[in-house]
């Protein structure tokens, strides 16, 4: 970590961490046969949103600055889509790490595969997204810090550099931000909103087909098999189930006109129109 | 006896509700598992605090230096550990807030004890913590079993749990402090208000939110026009301030507005647990989407199952019509 104060340079080389994962805002999603997942099948998957904004954030600092944005998974192959958006994007170098045994890794033992591969890397700022819109723990960034030995900030909206600090503005509720310095190298898990992220044109996307994806296993990175995987996770689901609801909506049915109607009803009997 | 810890979340001199909802979940496991409810309180000049939160819990902790003042994981997390260290909590629950999601997991690692985030629900069965919460938005909840520990930390989702006063006059205990070296490597510097926008969502009768449905920048003249046929404004829910359509004061749920108009119709809003925090106590609820599973249903006194993009216009015409 001396590296970095002893360097002083201008330039940055940050790492990013991204995560591939099923688009189901809008989509309708069902339980699947073990009743522990959902059903993959028919789902697009693509970079978590969260994460998305992080290397367009890393990107951005890297034109600015000078520097390199190596972007890192921890997935099977198929995550490789991901990884080639992030070098059409504008990142240097891919890392793809993959290994049967990382099947069923939470949050936490993903922090340890990632910490335990990115520990050899040189870096000066390590990006993630704050949350992952599959399974939300909000974790990854903070825990990776931690296991490297270096501060980290969360649910950030605005970075600046000075004099070896990172000056982030940290979102907080109800529209309050706090701004906070955090010395660098550190961790900052990114909050969507940072930056508006970059269309991808074909020729981008091409162009990244040629580039290489460096690919590492459990070997690789020195942790045992029971470091990684449920054995090495925290947390073990159990069940998935739909949430009771707390009162169920009265549907309207029919055609526009129909639906319109009686919208227009309900508001007039409550005197709104 | 073992404890449960509850940390206090405070902010500009005012206790958060995140903490009196814990402390109302802590007392009922505390109960069941035969442990005693404590609360941890950090601060500087916080002892009106620890007198407000001792009515809620059997002990409060409170830990008061200048560095304390502002909410700092680096600082929080150095006296969490050795209170933890000491007291060997059963369980430590943390808000799963800004400054929850900040300080829990890099603590949790340090400590090297299970976490689990964003919790919903919490129970023992015998040793082992099982939770409850909640993944693709909410769509889905999840029943999960943390690893066996003798002591695990939770993250708890806002207003999951309803505050209840019970009839307890706790014992403050003040703790001395042992940030006995500066903190370095993080500062607060400030808080910083976001500049105040033309419209005030919060006062605002008829709110019409919009959300991710809405797809694009080009159908926001077709939302704005209901709206004002309704004698309403526009709200949204996150990604719509995020790509920039609509400024962040026009933000409903827990990183913007909570708003309670007279009617609020929902378009393209899937319901996600931060937006819904916003807007659930809103008189009347009216939610167009076209995923009849979208939890924004579970809040809504009405529901249609459709493209918005008929609805919207449809509607805009029938009001323009009635009120002619």
């Amino acid at each position: 970590m001396e590296i970095w104060h002893s360097r002083r340079k201008e330039s940055l080389d940050i790492i990013v961490c991204v995560k591939h994962v099923p688009e189901t805002a809008e989509a309708e999603i069902k339980i699947d046969a073990t009743g522990k997942a959902i059903e993959k099948t028919g789902l697009v998957f693509d970079i978590n949103e969260w994460d998305d904004y992080a290397l367009e954030e890393a990107v951005r600092i890297k034109e600015k600055l000078g520097g390199t944005v190596t972007a890192i998974t921890v997935g099977p192959e198929d995550t490789d889509s991901t990884l080639r958006k992030c070098l059409a994007r504008g990142a240097d170098k891919a890392m793809r790490l993959t290994d049967p045994k990382f099947q069923g890794s939470d949050s936490y033992a993903i922090a340890k595969i990632l910490q335990s591969t990115i520990k050899g890397l040189s870096f000066d700022l390590i990006l993630t997204g704050a949350l992952a819109g599959d399974d939300g723990y909000t974790m990854v960034g903070p825990i990776l810090a931690e296991l490297l030995g270096i501060q980290h900030a969360t649910m950030v909206k605005k970075i600046e550099f000075a004099d070896g600090v990172a000056k982030v503005n940290r979102e907080l509720e109800g529209g309050l931000e706090e701004k906070t310095e955090v010395k660098m190298p550190a961790v900052l898990s990114i909050q969507t909103g940072i930056n508006e992220p970059r269309y991808v044109s074909i020729m981008g996307i091409r162009k990244a087909m040629k580039k290489e994806i460096k690919v590492l296993g459990l070997a690789d990175t020195g942790l045992s098999e029971s470091e990684v995987g449920e054995t090495g996770s925290w947390i073990k689901v159990e069940k998935i189930f739909v949430p009771p609801a707390e009162k169920q909506a009265e549907f309207i049915k029919g055609s526009p006109e129909e639906v319109t109607t009686k919208i227009a009803e309900i508001l007039k009997s409550r005197g709104l129109i | 006896m073992t404890e449960i810890f509850v940390l206090a979340e405070h902010r500009q001199g005012q206790i958060r509700d995140i903490t009196f909802e814990m402390l109302t979940k802590g007392k009922e496991l505390a109960e069941k598992t035969n442990t005693d409810l404590t609360a941890v309180l950090l601060g500087k000049n916080t002892k009106e605090h620890a007198k407000t939160i001792s009515e809620y819990a059997k002990k409060v902790l409170l830990v008061e230096d200048a560095k304390l003042e502002n909410f700092n994981s680096e600082a929080y997390q150095k006296v969490l550990s050795n209170l933890t260290k000491e007291h060997k909590p059963l369980l430590t629950m943390i808000g799963h807030t800004s400054f929850g999601v900040d300080l829990a997991p890099s603590l949790a690692a340090a400590l090297k004890l299970p976490l689990a985030t964003d919790c919903i629900d919490l129970a023992f069965e015998g040793e082992t913590l099982v939770i409850t919460r909640q993944m693709y938005g909410g769509k889905v909840n999840v029943k999960a079993k943390v690893r066996k520990s003798e002591s695990y930390i939770v993250t708890v989702r806002q207003a999951a749990f309803a505050a209840q006063k019970p009839n307890i006059s706790g014992e403050i205990m003040e703790v001395s402090s042992p940030l006995t070296e500066e903190i370095t490597e993080k500062r607060f510097i400030e808080y910083v208000l976001p500049p105040p926008g033309g419209v005030d969502i919060t006062v605002a009768e008829v709110l019409v939110g919009i959300g991710r449905g809405i797809k694009d920048e080009s159908n926001m003249p077709m939302v704005e026009e209901l709206a004002k046929a309704l004698g309403g404004v526009l709200a949204c829910s996150r990604p719509i301030v995020d790509k920039g359509w609509l400024s962040t004061d026009r933000q409903v749920g827990s990183s913007g507005k909570t708003v309670k108009p007279k009617l609020y119709i929902a378009l393209g809003i899937s319901g996600a647990f931060q937006h819904v925090l916003g807007m659930k106590n809103s008189d009347l609820i009216i939610a167009v989407n076209k995923d009849s599973n979208a939890p924004i249903f579970s809040f809504a006194d009405y529901g249609v199952v459709d493209d918005l993009f008929k609805i919207a216009p449809a509607l805009k015409d029938k009001i323009q019509e009635l009120k002619g």
